[in-house]
C-alpha cells in the first residue's frame, strides 16, 4: 500500500513539476540565416551490449525503483533474473523483490489494472517483450524523448511514441526540457509549404543526474528489457559458437569423404 | 559375398543365414537397399541445384522432430498459446533452441524447396515423363504453404492473429459461398479460440500426414522414371551390356556421400542463423508477433511471412478484391502446367535459346523483386511497380506455348558432360 | 575414359581401400558424437521446467494449532505429506515392537541421514512422513489409537494402507506381514522456528530445537 502511495506521488508530482516551470511547449525557432542541423532522434543507438552483467545489474536496479510501479515483467521470475545477473540471493531479497513476494514468483506490477485505466486512460503494458516487439532502439529513443506540454493530461509529450499515456517519470532524475521546433520551407504538388520541424531540446530545469550521467541510466535500463525479452541469447551465442565450429570440422571430412569416393567417377 | 542369382535380386539377402537372412524372408530390407540404393542409378553430372531435394527431405526430418516436441509443452487456446510459448522460451529446459529450430526450420525448408523448384525451371525436369512427379511436387508446396500458414497462427501474437484473419477472409472473396465459408472455417464470428484449436490439430496431425503420403509418392514416382540432369540428356538410354546406364552411378555410395557433405554445409549455415539471427531481422520472426494477439490494433504494416510475400504483392497490385484473389491463385497454380506450357523440343536450359533463357530470367528477377515488394507497405511506388513486375512473372507461364516453339534451341549432346 | 563408362570398377588398383574406411570411421564418428550432442536439448527439455521446480519449492507449514495425535496433510512436490504430532509416550513405546518389523532400523528404507533413527524424525513430537504406501502408492489411512478393534489389542498405533493391507507404525516403519518391503519415506525437512515445519529443505543453519 505504501509502494503504490509513493508510486502515485511520484507520478503527480512529475507533471506538477513540469507545470510549475516555465511554459515552454513548441515555440518556433528565429528563422536565422546560419542554423546547426536538427537533432535526429530517430537514428539514436541504444548500443547496449547484454554481456555486460554490471549494466544489466544497473538496469534490473532502475526497473524496480522506477519502472514496476506500473509495469510487470510477467514472464521473468526474480530468481532467474538474479541467476542470470549474478545478484546475490541476499542482495535480491532485500533490494528487488516486491514485498509479498517470494524469489521464485513472476515479477508482477502491484499497481492495480483497473487504477491505472482511470487515471491514465490505459494500463501500462507488460514490458517482458518490449525490447523484441519494438527493439531496444526505440525504448533508447522512447526514454529520451520526453519534453513538456503543458496542455496534455500528463503535461508531457514523446517525439518516439506521439500521444503515449506515460507521464515523464524520470524527470526527476533527468530534469524537464522543452522540445524547440523550426520553420522549414518546403513544397508539395506545386506549393510552397512551412512546416514544424523538431530541432532540438532545451533544459527547462535540471534534473539530479547530468546528461551523461542520465543517458547512462536510460542504457543500462534498455540493456536490462534486451535481456529479459530474450534470457537465452548469451547462452544460445556461446553455444553457437562451438555449434558452428563443430560442424565445419564435420563438413570439411564430409568433403575429403566425398573427394575420395568420387575418384571412382570418370 | 555370394554373387546374386539372375533373375533374383533378393536372393543374397534371403540366403544368408541367420538373424539378416530370417528379416529378408519376411521383410524385403535388402531389395529395398538395392532397388532404391546401391544399384539405383542418377545420372553423374549432378551439379549443386540437386541438392535440395534431399535438403528438403531433412527440413521435413527437422520439423516433424522439433514439432513433436514443441507439442509437448505448447498449449493451445487463445488464453494459453502466447503464453505457452513464452514458456517455452524460458522456461522448458532449451526449450528456446527447439523454438528456433522450428521457427527457423520453417523459413529453410521454403528456401531449399524454392530453390529445388528452381532446377527443374532449370533442366526442364517437369516435362515428360516427368509430369506426374512435378504435379506430386506442386501439391507438396501447396501443403506446405498450408502447413506454414496453419503454424503461424499458433502463437496466437498479434500478426499471428491479423495473418489468419486475412487469409481466412480471401475464402470470402469465392462467389455465392464465400461469407459462409469464412464462417465455417473460423468456427466463430471472428478469428477465435475454435479457429485456433482447429489450426493447431490440422498443423500438427492433418497436414504432416499428407505431406508424408505425398513425399513418398514423390520418391515413388521419381525412382520409376528416373532422375532428370543438368543436360536434359535422359541417361537410360544408353545402357551397358548389364543394362547400366552408362552415364549413370549407383546412388549410395556416391549420392549419399556427397549429399552428406551438403548436409553438412547446409547444418552449418543453418546453425549460424539458429543460434546468431534466429529473427533474421524482421524475416523469420516478425516484431508485432511479440505482442499477444490484439482484435482491436492491426500492425502496421502488415505483410506475411516472406516465403508469401511474392504473392501477397499480386494480391495487392489489383484494386479488386475478387480479381486481386483470383490473380493470386492463377499465380500460384500456374506452375501446375508448366508440363504443358512448354512446347520446346530440349530440356534443359543450357541447350535453349535467348528467348527462353529471357523469359526465365526476366521471370526470376520478377519473383525476387515482387517478394521484396511484399514486405513493403501498400503505398506508392510499391503498387506501381508490383503491377509491372507481375507481367514478366505471368509472361514466363502463359506465352511459354508460343516462345519455347520459337526459340532457338541448340543440339542436346548424346551423353551428359561431366569434368571429373 | 573407358567404353564402360563410368561405372565404378572395384578392382581398379587406385583404389585407397585404407583411406576410404579411414575417412569413413572418421566422418561417421564426428557424426556420431554429433547426433548424441544434438539429442541433447531435446533429452533435456523434458527434466522438470522452471515453473515445475517453482511450483515444487520448499513449503512452511505452522504447526502452533497441531495438537498430540492429530495429522495435518499438506502437499509438497504433487505428494500427500503426513505430519502428525506425537506424545513422549507414543514415542517410547517405538522399540517395543522393534521384532515385528521388516525394516526396523531402517536400512533399506529411504528418508534423511538425520531421521535415521528409532523414531524416525528430526524431533520427536513431530512426525513427517510421504504419505504414500511403498507397495503401490495408495494413502495409508491414520489408526493412532493402540488397541483398535479392528488391528488388534496388541495394536500399537500407526497407519493402515486401504488398498492392500498393508500397515506402519507411528515412525512410518512397516510390520511383517504386510505387502510393503519399505518404511514410508521421510522427505527432507527443516525448521525455521519452533512451530514452522519448512517441508523439503535441509536447511541446516534453520533447525530448530530437538
Amino acid at each position: 500500500m505504501a509502494k503504490i502511495a509513493s508510486f502515485v506521488l511520484i507520478l503527480l508530482g512529475a507533471p506538477l513539476a513540469l507545470a510549475a516551470s516555465e511554459p515552454a511547449a513548441t515555440q518556433p525557432a528565429a528563422a536565422g540565416a546560419e542554423q546547426p542541423a536538427p537533432v535526429r532522434w530517430e537514428t539514436w543507438h541504444a548500443g547496449n551490449a547484454v554481456t555486460d552483467t554490471a549494466s544489466l545489474q544497473r538496469g534490473a536496479r532502475n526497473f524496480m525503483n522506477y519502472c514496476i510501479g506500473c509495469h510487470s515483467l510477467k514472464y521473468m521470475r526474480y530468481q532467474r533474473m538474479a541467476d542470470d545477473l549474478q545478484i546475490p540471493t541476499s542482495v535480491l531479497d532485500a533490494n528487488l523483490v516486491a514485498p509479498g513476494s517470494s524469489n521464485l514468483d513472476y515479477i508482477e506490477t502491484s499497481m492495480p489494472d483497473a487504477d491505472m485505466v482511470n487515471w491514465f486512460g490505459k494500463s501500462a503494458p507488460d514490458l517482458s517483450l518490449i525490447a523484441r516487439s519494438r527493439s531496444a532502439d526505440y525504448l533508447y529513443r522512447f526514454m529520451k524523448t520526453f519534453y513538456s506540454a503543458p496542455s496534455r493530461g500528463t503535461r508531457s509529450e514523446n517525439l518516439a511514441y506521439p500521444s503515449t499515456a506515460m507521464p515523464a517519470v524520470l524527470s526527476d532524475l533527468e530534469g524537464v526540457k522543452a522540445a524547440v521546433y523550426r520553420e522549414v520551407k518546403g513544397s508539395s504538388a506545386g506549393a510552397a509549404t512551412t512546416e514544424s520541424v523538431f530541432d532540438h531540446f532545451e533544459t527547462i530545469s535540471p534534473g539530479n543526474l547530468t546528461p551523461e550521467q542520465f543517458d547512462g541510466f536510460v542504457r543500462d535500463t534498455v540493456n536490462f528489457l534486451d535481456y529479459v525479452g530474450d534470457p537465452a541469447q548469451v547462452e544460445r551465442r556461446s553455444i553457437g559458437l562451438w555449434v558452428v565450429l563443430f560442424l565445419l570440422l564435420l563438413s570439411a571430412l564430409a568433403l575429403m569423404l566425398k573427394k575420395e569416393y568420387w575418384k571412382d567417377v570418370h | 559375398m555370394a554373387p546374386e542369382a539372375a533373375g533374383k535380386p533378393g536372393y543374397r539377402g534371403a540366403a544368408r543365414g541367420g538373424l539378416w537372412g530370417w528379416i529378408n524372408q519376411r521383410l524385403p530390407v535388402d531389395v529395398f537397399w538395392r532397388s532404391q540404393l546401391s544399384e539405383y542409378y542418377a545420372p553423374k553430372n549432378f551439379n549443386v541445384w540437386y541438392f535440395f531435394g534431399s535438403l528438403a527431405l531433412l527440413m521435413l526430418v527437422m520439423q516433424l522432430v522439433t514439432g513433436i516436441f514443441l507439442t509437448m509443452f505448447y498449449k493451445a487456446g487463445a488464453s494459453t498459446s502466447f503464453e505457452s510459448v513464452e514458456f517455452i522460451m524460458r522456461e522448458v529446459p532449451y526449450g528456446w533452441l527447439i523454438r528456433y529450430l522450428h521457427s527457423t526450420g520453417a523459413s529453410a525448408f521454403f528456401l531449399v524447396v524454392y530453390l529445388h523448384m528452381y532446377r527443374a525451371l532449370l533442366y526442364g525436369s517437369y516435362k515428360a515423363p516427368r509430369e506426374l512427379l512435378w504435379l506430386f511436387g506442386m501439391i507438396i508446396y501447396l501443403s506446405l504453404m498450408a502447413e506454414a500458414f496453419l503454424g503461424y497462427v499458433l502463437p496466437w501474437g498479434n500478426m499471428s492473429f491479423w495473418a489468419a484473419t486475412v487469409i481466412v477472409n480471401l475464402f470470402g472473396t469465392i462467389p455465392g459461398i464465400g461469407p459462409g465459408l469464412v464462417e465455417w472455417i473460423r468456427g466463430d464470428y471472428g478469428i477465435a479460440d475454435a479457429t485456433l484449436n482447429r489450426f493447431f490439430s490440422l498443423h500438427v496431425v492433418a497436414v504432416p500426414l499428407v505431406l508424408l503420403l505425398l513425399v513418398a509418392l514423390h520418391l515413388v514416382a521419381l525412382h520409376e522414371v528416373g532422375s532428370n540432369n543438368p543436360d536434359g540428356v535422359e541417361i537410360k538410354d544408353k545402357k551397358d551390356a548389364r543394362g547400366r546406364p552408362l552415364d549413370g552411378i549407383p546412388f549410395h555410395p556416391y549420392y549419399t556421400v556427397k549429399d552428406i557433405f551438403a548436409v553438412c554445409v547446409f547444418l552449418t549455415l543453418f546453425a549460424i542463423v539458429v543460434f546468431f539471427v534466429p529473427t533474421f531481422g524482421d524475416l523469420f520472426m516478425e516484431k508485432a508477433n511479440f505482442e499477444p494477439a490484439n482484435p482491436l490494433s492491426t500492425p502496421d504494416p502488415i505483410s506475411p511471412s516472406w516465403y508469401f510475400t511474392p504473392y501477397y504483392a499480386i494480391l495487392r497490385a489489383v484494386p479488386d478484391q475478387r480479381i486481386g484473389a483470383l490473380l493470386m491463385l492463377i499465380a500460384v497454380v500456374s506452375f501446375f502446367f508448366l508440363p504443358w506450357l512448354d512446347r520446346s523440343p530440349v530440356k534443359s536450359m543450357r541447350y535453349r535459346g535467348w528467348i527462353s533463357k529471357s523469359f526465365l530470367a526476366a521471370f526470376t528477377i520478377s519473383f525476387l523483386v515482387l517478394m521484396y515488394l511484399g514486405m513493403q507497405p501498400a503505398q506508392e511506388p510499391y503498387v506501381t511497380m508490383a503491377r509491372i513486375f507481375a507481367v514478366p512473372y505471368f509472361a514466363y507461364f502463359w506465352l511459354m506455348p508460343f516462345y519455347s516453339r520459337i526459340d532457338p534451341v541448340k543440339p542436346v549432346p548424346e551423353r551428359v558432360t561431366f569434368h571429373g | 575414359m573407358t567404353e564402360a563408362g563410368a561405372i565404378v570398377d572395384h578392382q581398379q588398383p587406385e583404389i585407397d581401400e585404407s583411406r576410404r574406411k579411414f575417412l569413413t570411421v572418421a566422418t561417421g564418428a564426428t557424426a556420431t558424437v554429433g547426433v548424441v550432442i544434438a539429442a541433447v536439448p531435446f533429452v533435456a527439455s523434458w527434466a522438470p521446467s522452471e515453473r515445475a521446480k517453482a511450483l515444487g519449492a520448499p513449503v512452511e507449514v505452522d504447526l502452533s494449532k497441531l495438537q498430540v495425535g492429530q495429522m495435518i496433510t499438506p502437499s509438497w512436490r504433487l505428494k500427500p505429506i503426513y505430519i502428525v504430532r506425537r506424545d513422549p509416550s507414543m514415542v517410547d513405546k517405538l522399540p517395543q515392537h522393534d521384532d515385528q518389523l521388516k525394516d526396523a532400523k531402517s536400512k533399506d528404507s529411504i528418508q534423511p541421514d538425520y531421521a535415521r533413527n528409532e523414531m524416525r524424525a528430526r524431533r520427536a513430537d513431530v512426525l513427517v512422513l510421504i504419505g504414500i504406501c511403498t507397495h503401490l502408492g495408495c494413502l495409508p489411512k491414520q489408526f493412532f489409537d493402540a488397541g483398535d478393534p479392528v488391528l488388534g489389542a496388541d495394536w500399537p498405533g500407526g497407519f493402515r494402507c486401504p488398498c492392500h493391507g498393508s500397515r506402519f507404525d507411528l515412525a512410518g516403519r512397516v510390520f511383517k506381514g504386510s505387502p510393503a518391503s519399505t518404511n514410508l519415506v521421510v522427505p527432507p525437512y527443516t525448521f525455521s522456528g519452533q512451530n514452522t515445519l519448512v517441508i523439503g529443505s535441509d536447511d541446516a543453519a534453520k533447525q530448530g530445537a530437538t
